[in-house]
């Protein structure tokens, strides 16, 4: 028999997370009714059409970064729950090929979540958004959906063994991911024209996204194995 | 040549035959305390061991570190030829590691946990398809969804996990817990079914009647130190 590569393993690893997110429905089911419930509760707070338009595209990715850490810890939680990351490690698995699965995983759900959030936010907060910026969106979702994915396999794999995971996963996870959220943020202020930001004010932050997420895929490559291993 | 036959036959070399469990003067630190300390523990290829001992007294952490899942503090651990320290990954690909769980995706069948197995280790579907049906995996338990399945039914699957895998050393934490006498009897067959076609077992076990009537050879974990018992 020979071994399997890590491309094919990331392929299995990705392919069983999202079977059993299929199975479950815990995304579909709790979690984004969760985010569209912060989304509507955002506008009943603020009450302002004015305000709201302005503040959409902080609002999309608060809601959709709260929400990512659920999806973080309900991906490892399928891991412990009968300790199958111990039957991933015995069985000498490439940690990379099982570190990208779970961000080729989790960017799929996050990407879905994105849209969704999006045109919830086209609804309840009446912004509206050109065919460029649309494009800018896309964009925009896919960078930030895999650095977000890529610093949540990472730091997942970190707080799996540990104590009080539930809580020490958002402590290390929020503030790592500033610098995606603030990103993410400017660029979809440009794509929905917010306060009259031009749409060529978001592309610069693509970069930002782009070497954020190759700085953590890279790393979770990596450090993957350690940071799992006793 | 029997299934295992071909990652046993890693421990040939030559005339010599490396034992497929090389441990000496071990000693392993969980934390500060010292869960085995000192302990020498040699398995020849195509054995059954089992280790016996009261709680807490260094059983699976013995399992463990022959999985290849604990470094050793002092002392050397050599798993079907290869250091447990320097070349983890090498013999963690050759051993399978069933403790207290089993290691499977509660929300998906059988079939599909055995799939996924399948081609995260590289086997192919008709590998996948025969250690379903040697572990008597039946059509109806395939479809099963794993959260659904008896306890005797989730050990049947994480076996066949191993099968899959083509383990030459299986190292299983109290295997009949929680199994019904039917459940408990097909565990011992498998197992002597897997050392007859040349893998090596050892088998952790509290019940020295059933275990010990598996076992070719026995050994007392105590304080850390494995003690040589015999042969039951």
């Amino acid at each position: 028999m020979s071994r399997p590569s890590t491309y094919k393993v990331a392929l299995a690893v990705a392919a069983k997370d999202l079977r059993i997110e299929r199975r479950s429905k815990v995304v579909a089911n709790q979690i984004l009714p969760f985010a569209g419930i912060v989304m509507v509760l955002f506008a009943f707070a603020l009450d302002n059409d004015g305000i709201l338009q302005r503040v959409a595209p902080g609002l999309v990715w608060l809601a959709t970064l709260f929400s990512s850490i659920i999806v973080v810890q309900r991906t490892f939680a399928v891991e412990s729950a009968d300790n199958a990351l111990d039957a991933l490690r015995v069985a000498g698995l490439p940690p990379a090929g099982v570190f990208l699965g779970k961000v080729m995983a989790l960017t799929a759900q996050l990407v879905l979540f994105e849209a969704v959030l999006v045109v919830l936010a086209l609804v309840l907060y009446q912004v509206s958004v050109s065919l460029g910026g649309a494009v800018l969106l896309v964009t925009t979702g896919m960078l930030a959906s895999i650095g977000l994915a890529a610093m949540g396999a990472l730091y997942g794999g970190l707080s799996i063994g540990g104590r009080g995971r539930e809580t020490l996963l958002p402590l290390l996870l929020l503030p790592a991911v500033a610098p995606i959220l603030i990103a993410a943020t400017r660029a979809t202020e440009a794509a929905f024209g917010s306060d009259g930001t031009p749409l060529r004010e978001g592309w610069p932050w693509m970069g930002l996204l782009g070497v954020f997420g190759a700085l953590f895929l890279f790393g979770g490559t990596l450090g993957f194995g350690t940071l799992t291993d006793e | 040549m029997g299934r295992w036959a071909e990652e046993s036959a890693l421990c040939s070399v030559g005339a010599v035959t490396t034992p497929a469990v090389s441990i000496r003067d071990a000693v392993v630190l969980l934390g500060s305390f010292p869960a085995l300390a000192g302990a020498d523990f040699t398995v020849q290829n195509g054995e059954i061991v089992l280790v016996q001992g009261a709680n807490g007294a260094g059983k699976s952490t013995l399992l463990r570190l022959c999985a290849g899942l604990l470094p050793v503090t002092r002392g050397e651990a050599r798993i079907l030829g290869h250091d447990v320290t320097s070349e983890r990954d090498l013999v963690r690909s050759h051993v399978g590691y069933l403790g207290h769980t089993n290691g499977l995706y509660l929300d998906l069948t059988a079939a599909e946990n055995l799939s996924f197995w399948g081609r995260a280790v590289g086997a192919s579907p008709a590998e996948v398809s025969d250690a379903a049906t040697r572990m008597g995996l039946t059509p109806r338990l395939l479809d099963t969804q794993v959260a659904r399945m008896s306890s005797g039914q989730k050990r049947r699957t994480a076996l066949a996990v191993m099968v899959i895998r083509r383990a030459a050393l299986w190292l299983l934490d109290e295997p009949h817990t929680g199994l019904d006498a039917a459940g408990r009897n097909e565990i011992d067959s498998i197992l002597r079914e897997a050392a007859a076609s040349g893998a090596t077992v050892v088998v952790a076990s509290h019940e020295l009647e059933r275990a010990g009537s598996l076992a070719t050879r026995r050994v007392e974990v105590a304080g850390g130190i494995v003690v040589e018992v015999g042969t039951p």
